[in-house]
């Protein structure tokens, strides 16, 4: 089983709209993902990278075509088989999706309250733990409206990280960060996946990313057009 | 608070999190929970007071059975019943004693402001049949043309009111004759009369030299001990030979006339429509409340369910913030409730009380239909593919 792919589409095609609006977004996706890989989904504006990211992270149901994600179909799966899925996933978005309510501590802890069970001390040095390693251990108790868009990403970082997820999902992490901060965050998460074994599938257009990429793929109008295999 | 939360639903308190966080939108969502209560309190206390000002005059009486005419749906309304019935329905050997009771509106015009007193004439030998307030003073209505007034009465002021004692009466004409109160009782105003007035019968007839000493308007009846009421009322009606006559037990009697008022008479009804109205807008504004909340974090909710929160942990969410919001609308809203109705008793001087009763089922109602509202509002996230709702 360890040799299993963590993620395996095949044939996976994708429609958004309905009747004569319907309109098709991805065609004949096949996809595999290696455990402990770090893949770069790219391409233009509208080319479907975020729809395999969001079909491949349960986060849309898939319609037409096979994928499975850590051994399970995603097709037709039932709403608790999907549920249990996405606690195995560290999902990082394009805007940070903090909970504006909640401390850098709490929403990271919100990431490891999602497995029943996890006692409360423990998850609270747990995420004081996981922010320590994104470098803001200053910082545990501050709300998202008090830190930088650099230092938000990487509390988002953080409770992607902190329940040990087998795979971590990105959609442009980096997109609302300068320079710096951006690179900041994808050496992040490039050194945390190589330190627990976790498998990384980023999307983006960044350019300054794809030189830390194991593997590239591009998209065009919703086909893959090209594999691109690095060191 | 959030301690009490974190224990009770064993998690970060989200819901208080996320409503203290903005404390503008807080108490905006509070007023309006708090005004939502209010609003019903008020409507409610109206309704209630309408029942309260109906079963007053009852209380001054003590009673097994009421005998009253065909039309007398309310206390205060109907024609006469002869007296001969009274004495035929003292034959039945569990009819322990009766008496006739007159009622009349009785004006007192004064300088400034004029005194209707629903006036009740009664026989001062039968004490018995007077609740043991009045019933102590009932010898001074021997003398003619004396009075028990209502210390509450609508117009009558408190110290006025506190001075009458038989040492120091007050006189004070009507109908042409000088009426005389020696001592007061607790009445209070209703929807009809400004007060109650207790004279005795003979001076009730000096009063009203049209009516006859052989027509009372009700007659009260009180049963030897261990009697069965619904038996005695069944040979009553045999007994006595009138069968248009109402012959009721003295409870009912009091139920069938707010029951009467409550569907029947215009201002009832109005009341009823008014707590209806009352409940709906409520309802609303809570409804309101809640599925805005629900809407201004649906995308950190979304987070949520794409991190594999279930729908369980929404309807958690959303069920702290209804105790919240009720918990802690409803302390404002009792306050401000109970100041207005006090308020409008003081001015009107109807019995406008909030009640035990009152407060519970308001506060309840409130928790529950928040709950309710919550719920429908998180069925649209409920619903969705998480990617669909950033």
């Amino acid at each position: 089983m360890s040799d299993a792919p963590i993620i395996a589409t095949a044939g996976l095609n994708h429609w958004f709209g309905s009747g004569d609006a319907r309109k098709q977004a991805l065609f004949d996706i096949n996809l595999t993902l290696q455990r402990g890989s770090f893949t770069v989904l790219m391409g233009p504006s509208g080319s479907g990278k975020t729809t395999v990211l969001t079909l491949v992270g349960c986060l849309r149901a898939v319609q037409d075509g096979s994928a499975l994600l850590l051994g399970q179909e995603l097709n037709g799966a039932s709403e608790a088989m999907l549920i249990a899925l996405r606690r195995k996933l560290g999902f990082i978005f394009q805007a940070h999706n903090l909970h504006e309510s909640l401390t850098a501590a709490q929403n990271v802890i919100m990431g490891l309250q999602v497995h029943p069970g996890v006692p409360e001390a423990v998850a609270e040095q747990a995420a004081v733990h996981a922010l320590g390693l994104v470098g803001l251990a200053d910082r545990t108790g501050y709300l998202p409206a008090n830190l930088s868009g650099g230092q938000k990403q990487r509390v988002a970082v953080a409770r992607a990280l902190v329940g040990n997820p087998a795979l971590v999902l990105a959609d442009e992490p980096t997109a609302a960060l300068d320079k710096d901060s951006a690179a900041d965050v994808v050496d992040l998460l490039k050194r945390m996946g190589r330190a627990r074994g976790t498998t990384t599938l980023l999307v983006t257009h960044d350019p300054r990313i794809l030189d830390r990429a194991d593997r590239i793929l591009t998209l065009e109008d919703g086909r893959i057009v090209k594999v691109e295999e690095r060191g | 608070m959030s301690w009490l939360l974190r224990r009770l639903f064993g998690r970060l308190p989200i819901g208080w999190l996320q409503l203290t966080h903005n404390r503008t939108r807080f108490a905006a969502a509070l007023a309006g929970v708090a005004f939502a209560n209010v609003l019903v309190f008020v409507q409610l206390g109206i309704m209630n007071s309408m029942a309260a000002a109906t079963l007053r005059p009852y209380e001054f009486f003590q009673a097994d059975l009421m005998i009253s005419a065909e039309d007398a749906n309310a206390f205060n309304e109907g024609g006469n019943v002869a007296r001969q019935w009274l004495l035929q329905a003292m034959a039945d050997p569990d009819v322990a004693d009766g008496m006739g009771l007159f009622l009349g509106n009785v004006p007192w015009d004064r300088a400034t402001k004029d005194i209707t007193f629903t006036t009740f004439g009664v026989d001062p030998a039968q004490a018995a049949f007077l609740s043991p307030e009045i019933a102590g003073d009932a010898a001074l209505l021997q003398v003619q043309d004396a009075a028990l007034l209502d210390r509450l009465a609508r117009g009558l002021s408190r110290d006025e009111a506190a001075a009458i004692r038989p040492q120091s009466p007050l006189a004070f004409e009507t109908q042409g004759r000088t009426l005389t109160a020696f001592a007061t009782f607790a009445g209070g105003g209703g929807f009809g009369g400004d007060g109650y007035m207790l004279v005795s019968d003979q001076t009730f007839l000096a009063l009203f030299p049209a009516r006859s000493s052989n027509a009372p308007d009700h007659i009260l009846l009180t049963l030897r001990p261990g009697a069965n009421p619904t038996q005695v009322i069944a040979r009553l009606k045999t007994l006595i030979s009138d069968p248009s006559l109402r012959i009721r037990s003295y409870a009912d009697a009091a139920q069938e006339d707010l029951r009467y008022q409550q569907t029947r008479r215009p201002t009832g009804v109005i009341f009823g429509f008014g707590v209806l109205i009352g409940v709906l807008v409520g309802l609303v504004i809570v409804y309101q409340v809640l599925s805005t909340d629900v809407a201004d974090h649906l995308r950190e909710y979304a987070t949520f369910k794409a991190m594999g929160y279930g729908p369980r942990f929404f309807l958690g969410i959303v069920l702290e913030e209804a105790l919240v919001l009720g918990i802690m609308g409803f302390v404002p809203g009792l306050i401000v409730g109970t100041a207005i109705l006090t308020l409008m008793a003081a001015i009107t001087t109807l019995p406008l009380t909030m009640t035990p009763f009152m407060a519970i089922s308001v506060f309840l109602g409130t928790i529950l239909f928040s709950a309710l509202s919550g719920t429908i509002a998180t069925r649209r996230l409920a619903a969705a593919d998480p990617a669909d709702l950033f």
